[in-house]
């Protein structure tokens, strides 16, 4: 029986009737997980409401897109592209590492942690100097809107990142600390949770700061924005 | 096993009652915290009716501190009390007791909740004390009014209000991320999600739409902060301020509102749905009787809450958004209303038949029903798009709204207040006090919002510092206005009652004894009243039946506590539990 | 049994306030009659089901108040009950809100010979701008407005030159004759209110928001504004007089166009 269908049925019972007493059991999730989840459910929609206002922007008559035309500040991409390799290695480094402290591996785990936090580290400075490149060629925060959302989207993204670092700090100081991956494996498996979702989360922000109106377009057609 | 396992009962006054990690006490420092800062707003709204009752009479009352009245009053009401007092306070204390926990989840989380609440209020206060005044823009806070000249407090007030709602937001947040992983993790062995108290499900229910609709007013928020400080033109098109051609252009005052009411309804659901919930279980507790139609009431509670996702634009009927959106807002918004009647419904069918015992947390109940029957009722003049065009931004809908998510849940805070006070502190609040606070607040309530309706349909602008000189409203308007005045200013002062109740009662109130209302959740059920720290002793209760077992046909008393086995339960027939209310048509 | 005879009192004295009160809908000056009626008919509905709860609630209290001896009932539910009350809901929302939706089809709907007339808002003053005899209004720019060109008409469009300009807070139109208001407002949001009309709407920079009526009824109406725009929001005054179409002809002739007005020089 599937999840759903097991709210519904247990949404379905009449509790004034007696029921057996369920057998004690752990819950199968830790509490950390499930709050981690639905966290990135609300992080999820605050980016989704991001992108709406973005594509609702977008829609308005004075919009520049950032790529597309030589002059404009992502005209070459390149950039943005190191600085999402860098995120998609930290992410990767730290699926790494997640799957060496599950095997028990902990030199393995600690090397996956600091190469991880090295190449966040690594992206956020790789943004900062996007944005460097942006006021070098008097791209500012008020120039225009798109150049407006870009400074908030990245930064907002950035501070995400920033947070996830704290923990990332935390993890790799027990990692430290033990001696064994027992008590590392769940806290470095959600901090690639979060890595992966903050990297998926950046793929839509980079697709949305560097289309052409058009596609903005045809996206807030799809989303019903007039 | 909890995590609280881990550390022991705090020892110094300190941990004990400032950095407290203990759900209880927490719970006590957000209901504090927003109890006082409440009252600034209560006063705040008897300052905005001295000037209407009596206008000119208070010199001091001009109208820029009138609109920074009007603001502060309406967004610390919203926000800073309600969602603060039932999410922080109720939600606190009753989640963990009601499902049979020890705690939170996340103590600490828990604790940092409450320090960024604190913080956030102490922002938003700060904005009485900064040049200019806190905004007054409206609690709305529309750009562009809000960050330009002509508006009160566009140089600090705004911005401190725009930070205080974003720390307000990292903070509910931090609850929230708890209410709702306690519920779905911590409950003890037996607690089915069935079996939750209808308060519990209010306030999980509550907690979700908090967590989901909160981020559109901090992307909002942050936006306007952008505009406003960096000169970024989100929601600024071209304007001519003053005379003064300002740097913005392109941007859209209506995407603000899309985004602010997109928050800004299900935040109505999030003061609402504890309401129902606690009115639900004082209703069964004090009427003997099981609340009627129990999983209707919690499918209801599911069904408002997504819908309440899929409404916002009915605050945005005239404002020049896509019309044919209309069609779409008044259907949704008359759709959310049969569910909503559907626990009105049950409520008073849980009277019917029952053993009714008109105890002071039992009067704001039943008053409860009333004052939310007619916001309710309201609502739908000014859901179906036509019939709000000549209601909106009238008096009409300040009584409604008022009605329905001031007066009302206020009424369950209160409820709710008398009722669990004695699991608080292990007295009950004096009886005489409490009956003449009641009265005064129910009835003083309708005194003053039932004729406001009408100056609505007159067609009496909201938001006007004044009414002098319009020829189509009668003299004798004004006089409504100084006896609705008379009665807010009433109304006002007993609530002084109130807090010396809560103070008096501490020392002086009558010792409660563990279960004074012979209820059957679990919060009853603790070993020590008030609950010690980790709440259940030694071992955690089970769990053997739902929370609504009143005059159980056959059984001694006329409750069953949710931890009595079945077996356990006082015999006194032999038929099988599931016919026990066979042949029991309905009246 | 106090709440009894209160509950009794409210619903008592709603009515009777309902049928002595003096404060009631403005008497109506526009073609919306059918909107006053679907208010009516929300009014019953919601009226009686009002008085039907705190009755109820009240009969309740009445009967199963706390006795000695007494002992409620079982009734876990009643799906049969449960399952008519919400039929009957859904019967009485389909009642209120298909008369509402067909009155807004017709409101958002402006006839086809409906007059364009331009509302321009500001703080905190009304303007008005009737087309000329090319029945076209000129187009307009923030960029252009000036002390001496307060719409911001773009000077180069011909569709402007013989716009009539009032510039003053007092609008006159023709009796009889379906009006589309169509509203601008050049620094924040305002909201154009007639309470005689019923219609109202927002002024919205930056884009243009419309409405439409016809006057029914001659005789000079206030202007309110009805959406928080700062400090002088309340005396943001202003005045619809309806009167026939020759003393409306002889006004409108009297109000400069914009060539007139001087907007022509730039």
């Amino acid at each position: 029986m599937s999840a759903r269908s097991g709210i519904l049925a247990a949404l379905a019972t009449k509790p004034w009737l007696p029921q057996p007493l369920p057998p004690v059991a752990a819950p199968r999730l830790p509490a950390a997980t499930v709050g981690l989840r639905v966290l990135l459910g609300v992080i999820g929609v605050l980016f989704g409401l991001f992108a709406i206002a973005l594509l609702v922007r977008a829609r308005l008559p004075d919009w520049q897109p950032l790529a597309g035309t030589p002059t404009s500040p992502l005209a070459g991409l390149g950039p943005l592209w190191t600085n999402t390799a860098l995120l998609a290695a930290s992410s990767l480094a730290l699926q790494a590492a997640s799957g060496a402290a599950r095997r028990g591996r902990l030199a393995a785990t600690r090397f996956g942690l600091v190469l991880a936090g090295a190449a966040a580290l690594a992206f956020l400075a790789g943004q900062g100097w996007v944005w460097w490149l942006f006021i070098a060629t008097g791209h500012f925060v008020a120039s225009h809107p798109a150049a407006s959302f870009f400074y908030l989207l990245t930064g907002v993204h950035g501070l995400h990142l920033a947070g996830g670092l704290v923990a990332l700090g935390r993890s790799v100081a027990r990692a430290w600390r033990e001696r064994s991956c027992v008590r590392v494996h769940a806290g470095v498996a959600r901090c690639a949770l979060y890595w992966h979702f903050l990297f998926a989360v950046w793929l839509v922000l980079f697709a949305l700061l560097a289309s052409p109106p058009a596609t903005l377009a045809a996206l807030a057609d799809i989303c019903g924005i007039r | 096993m909890s995590e609280h396992d881990a550390h022991g009962e705090p020892r110094s006054f300190w941990t004990k009652y400032v950095w407290s990690q203990d759900h209880k006490v927490i719970a006590i420092q957000y209901s504090l915290t927003a109890i006082a800062v409440g009252l600034v707003a209560l006063v705040l709204s008897n300052l905005m009716r001295l000037q209407l009752g009596f206008p000119g009479a208070f010199p001091f009352i001009d109208p820029a501190r009138y609109y920074q009245f009007v603001t502060m009053h309406g967004m610390i009401m919203v926000i800073y009390l309600l969602t603060a007092l039932f999410l922080g306070g109720f939600g606190n204390y009753l989640i963990p007791l009601m499902v049979g926990a020890r705690d939170m989840v996340f103590p600490y989380l828990n604790m940092l909740s409450f320090w960024m609440y604190l913080l956030a209020v102490l922002v938003l206060m700060a904005g009485f004390f900064v040049p200019g005044g806190p905004t007054g823009a409206g609690w709305t806070l529309y750009p562009p009014q809000a960050i330009l000249p002509g508006t009160p407090g566009t140089e600090w007030g705004i911005v401190l209000m725009l930070v205080s709602l974003l720390i307000f937001i990292v903070a509910a947040t931090m609850g929230g991320l708890n209410y709702v992983t306690t519920v779905l993790q911590a409950r003890t062995r037996g607690m089915t999600l069935l079996r939750l108290p209808l308060t519990v499900w209010g306030i999980f229910v509550a907690s979700i739409l908090a967590l989901f609709a909160f981020p559109a007013l901090f992307v909002s928020g942050v936006m306007m902060l952008f505009d406003k400080l960096l000169g970024t033109s989100f929601f600024m098109p071209a304007i001519v301020s003053m005379g003064q051609p300002l740097k913005h252009a392109g941007g859209s005052p209506v995407l603000f509102q899309h985004l602010f009411w997109f928050f800004g309804h299900p935040e109505v659901y999030i003061v609402a749905l504890p309401a129902f919930g606690i009115i639900s279980d004082l209703i069964s507790t004090h009427a003997r009787k099981n609340i009627f139609g129990y999983r209707m009431m919690v499918w209801a509670i599911v069904a408002i809450g997504g819908l309440s996702f899929v409404v916002w634009a009915h605050h945005m009927y005239v404002s020049g958004m896509n019309p044919y959106f209309g069609y779409f807002f008044a259907t949704t918004t008359l759709v959310i209303a049969v569910p909503t009647a559907i626990k009105v419904y049950n409520w008073v069918l849980t009277l019917w038949r029952g053993d009714i015992h008109l105890r002071v947390p039992m009067l704001f109940a039943i008053g409860f029903i009333s004052t939310f029957a007619i916001g309710g009722l309201t609502g739908l003049f000014l859901g179906n798009v036509s019939v709000d065009i000549p209601l909106s931004d009238t008096y009409f809908v300040v009584a409604h709204f008022h009605m329905v998510m001031g007066v009302s849940p206020v009424l369950a805070i209160f409820g709710g207040i008398y009722h669990w006070y004695p699991k608080l502190t292990g007295r009950l609040l004096d009886e005489r006090l409490g009956k003449l606070h009641f009265w005064v607040t129910f009835l003083g309530t309708y005194a003053i919002y039932m004729p406001m309706h009408y100056l609505g349909f007159l067609g009496m602008p909201r938001r006007y510092y004044a009414y002098e000189g319009y020829e189509f409203i009668p003299a004798s308007a004004q006089d409504l206005n100084a006896f609705i005045t008379v009665a807010a200013l009433v109304v006002g002062v007993t609530q002084l009652v109130f807090l010396f109740n809560l103070a008096w009662s501490l020392r002086h109130g009558r010792p409660a004894g563990p279960n004074p209302w012979g209820a059957t959740t679990l919060e009853w059920q603790t070993p020590d009243t008030p609950p010690r720290h980790g709440n259940w002793g030694e071992t955690l209760p089970e769990v053997h039946r739902w929370a609504y077992d009143y005059s159980v046909p056959g059984a001694a008393r006329d409750f069953i506590p949710q931890n009595v086995p079945q077996s356990a339960a006082p015999a006194g027939d032999d038929a099988p539990p599931a016919d026990r209310h066979a042949g029991e048509g309905h009246a | 049994m106090a709440m009894v005879i209160a509950l009794v009192v409210i619903v008592v004295a709603s009515v009777v306030f309902h049928f002595a009160s003096p404060w009631w809908f403005t008497p109506l000056a526009s073609n919306w009659e059918q909107l006053d009626d679907t208010i009516l008919i929300t009014l019953v509905i919601t009226g009686a089901v009002f008085v039907a709860v705190n009755l109820f609630v009240a009969v309740a209290i009445l009967r199963f108040r706390h006795r000695e001896g007494h002992r409620a009932a079982f009734e876990p539910e009643n799906r049969r009950l449960e399952g008519r009350l919400t039929l009957l809901t859904t019967v009485g929302i389909v009642a209120m809100l298909a008369p509402g939706l067909y009155v807004y089809s017709e409101m958002i709907g402006p006839p086809a010979d409906a007059t364009g007339v331009e509302v321009l808002g500001q703080q905190w003053q009304w303007r008005f701008r009737f087309p000329g005899a090319d029945g076209r209004l000129g187009r307009t720019d923030t960029r252009f407005v000036a002390l001496d060109n307060p719409f911001g008409v773009n000077p180069d469009d011909p569709a402007g030159r013989d716009d009539v300009l009032v510039d003053s807070p007092e609008l006159h139109l023709p009796l009889g004759r379906p009006v589309l208001l169509l509203l601008r407002s050049r620094d924040v949001l305002h909201d154009f209110f007639v309470p005689q009309f019923r219609a109202k709407m927002d002024l919205v920079p930056g884009l243009v928001s419309r409405f439409w009526f016809t006057p029914t009824r001659a005789g000079r109406f206030e202007v309110l504004c009805a959406e928080l725009c700062g400090l002088a929001h309340y005396n943001m005054r202003g005045l619809v007089v309806v009167e026939d179409e020759a003393a409306f002809r002889t006004w409108l002739a009297a109000q400069p166009t914009f060539v007139a007005a001087g907007g022509e020089g730039r």
